[in-house]
């Protein structure tokens, strides 16, 4: 973990409320893991106050640069999204405990919550290629991203809309059900991220299904580091007693089965 | 000219006057600030038992400013002692403890056994919590002089260590409870606690605190905290510890010179964990800058 100013390569739109910035870090770019974090200083004031937290979307290691894929949606995004190639962003990470790879996968991403699971793919990359199954979901077409990455690195990808503008209509969910159903289908891992509903939709189905499924959470944070407890979520701690535990230090990628809705 | 930076809070002599605040800070920060070169670390508030805290969300952000909702969650005091205490300690940063509980007995109970503790400091009387009640009132202990003069001067049977009450801004006349702290036996008052506040999400018509309510902390509160400190100044003799919304060196002066005899940087330890530490360097330049042989010569010299 540092503290480090990273310099922005590029900061580009590349939907409606979506942006995606490359940054160049060498120390960053080097330890940073899919489904960990960084917490990022999005204005210099006082408002927007706290850091945000974001996930790495891509991670180039060789190169010494990550990428991130952002939505658009407050103070502190809008302020992100007008930053320009060349200026410096104050950055603290790697933060968080990233995901446990598996072999065969199914990556299920709601909304911007499929930006972070692009580096989990691309890490898992490897010569097992075809066998990586994707669905990504949003509300509408504008809303569904990564769809090409994906299907670059050979990936088979199911595109759901809620109001069927785009891929097939309907949830992540239906798509993921499906998938399911398939003989062998216990030896997939689940690794799901987006809107709260849609994680529990996916727990119950792993559940359901008898497949291991690793969530990556969000919440809202102040410091990222465990010393706030502000970013809690119920977990159980034995058959009986649940816990809060904290997304940021304790996550924020959670076994599906830990968590209590 | 090398200015001098230390100052003394009754008992407790600390090398600079900048603390970090508690619940704000803890080694998780190691690798990103220079813990030893704060004045103190006041640890997060311990309960005897362990407490699970607040349903979240527990945190919002405000203009200029955050709601918590904590509720107080730590591991109780057995944690404390062998783990947090041990893990901060070796800094070599003075660390001051923060106990709070729902009775007279139980901060009685919790200064007892931090008495002879390696490396403690002082303790800090959290009586201003916004985010639990205690015993049967609704209120806070630190709404109410008289219950604020018992738990002060219980403790203070209790225990050798300096002590600091931590009072709350949610009051009326904030100079009644300061008396009554100094007079029940306080070394010094921390000034000030979050303020109550409340944010509302008019989209689902929820509030966007799981607890409803929370404390409202950062520099939106700053302002209000000057006038408090300034307020018990005039009234009080014992030391005063600023807080509220200090981000830098500018708004510790600002305290100082109001009659903060040291300060705490609280959340601005989120935005960045280096504010305590910058904070210091900043104040050292303004005494170098203004030929001022030490901090203590600014404490309360506002020219009014």
């Amino acid at each position: 973990m540092k503290q480090v100013k990273a310099k922005i390569v590029s900061n580009e739109q590349v939907a409606p409320r979506y942006y995606k910035m490359r940054l160049a870090d060498r120390y960053l770019a080097d330890n940073l893991k899919p489904g960990q974090f960084i917490e990022v200083r999005c204005s210099d004031g006082s408002d927007p106050l706290l850091r945000r937290p974001f996930g790495p979307h891509r991670i180039f290691s060789a190169k010494g640069v990550f990428e991130m894929l952002y939505e658009v949606v407050g103070r502190a995004t809008t302020a992100l999204s007008n930053k320009k190639a060349g200026e410096e962003l104050d950055i603290i990470g790697p933060l968080g405990n990233g995901f446990t790879m598996a072999k065969h996968a199914i990556i299920v991403g709601g909304g911007i919550g499929i930006a972070p699971l692009l580096a989990l793919a691309e890490k898992m990359g490897g010569g097992k290629k075809s066998a990586l199954q994707v669905v990504i979901g949003a509300r509408t077409k504008e809303a569904i991203l990564c769809e090409k990455d994906f299907k670059r690195l050979g990936a088979k990808v199911i595109v759901m809309t809620d109001d069927g503008s785009y891929g097939k209509k309907g949830f992540t969910t239906d798509a993921l059900k499906t998938l399911l159903q398939t003989p062998n289908s216990q030896l997939l891992t689940i690794y799901a991220c987006g809107p709260r509903q849609m994680m529990q939709a996916v727990a119950e189905l792993s559940k359901e299904y008898h497949v291991k499924c690793q969530l990556l959470l969000e919440e809202y944070m102040a410091c990222g580091v465990g010393v706030c407890l502000g970013c809690p979520v119920k977990v159980r701690k034995d058959l009986v007693d649940h816990e809060y535990k904290m997304v940021c230090k304790d996550g924020p990628v959670f076994d599906a089965e830990r968590i209590v809705w | 000219m090398k200015p001098d930076t230390s100052v003394k809070i009754g008992r407790l002599k600390l090398k600079n006057p900048v603390m970090v605040a508690s619940g704000t800070f803890g080694e998780e920060y190691r690798e990103l600030a220079d813990i030893r070169s704060l004045g103190a670390v006041v640890a997060k508030t311990i309960t005897l038992k362990a407490r699970s805290g607040n349903r979240p969300p527990r945190l919002v952000e405000t203009p200029s400013g955050m709601l918590n909702s904590i509720g107080l969650e730590n591991k109780g005091l057995d944690f404390f002692v062998k783990e947090t205490l041990p893990a901060l300690t070796r800094f070599k940063a003075p660390v001051i403890a923060s106990i709070s509980g729902d009775s007279e007995d139980e901060f009685a109970a919790l200064a007892r056994a931090l008495q002879k503790r390696k490396g403690l400091s002082a303790l800090e009387l959290n009586l201003s919590c916004p985010n639990v009640k205690h015993g049967s009132s609704e209120g806070l202990i630190a709404q109410d002089a008289e219950a604020t003069g018992k738990i002060v001067s219980e403790v203070r049977r209790a225990t050798q260590l300096p002590l600091i009450a931590k009072l709350s801004p949610n009051v009326t006349d904030i100079t009644r409870i300061a008396v009554a702290a100094q007079d029940a036996g306080a070394d010094a008052i921390t000034l000030i606690n979050t303020l109550f506040g409340m944010s509302v999400d008019i989209e689902t018509r929820r509030p966007r605190l799981g607890n409803v309510h929370g404390g409202l902390s950062g520099p939106a509160i700053k302002p209000v905290a000057l006038k408090i400190v300034w307020d018990a100044h005039k009234k009080v003799k014992i030391p005063i510890i600023g807080a509220g919304g200090i981000m830098g060196h500018k708004d510790a002066i600002e305290f100082i010179l109001c009659g903060a005899s040291a300060v705490q940087v609280g959340t601005a330890n989120f935005v960045d964990p280096r504010s305590a530490v910058g904070a210091i360097e900043g104040i050292k330049e303004y005494l170098v800058k203004n030929k001022i042989k030490s901090v203590s010569q600014l404490v309360g010299r506002l020219e009014t």
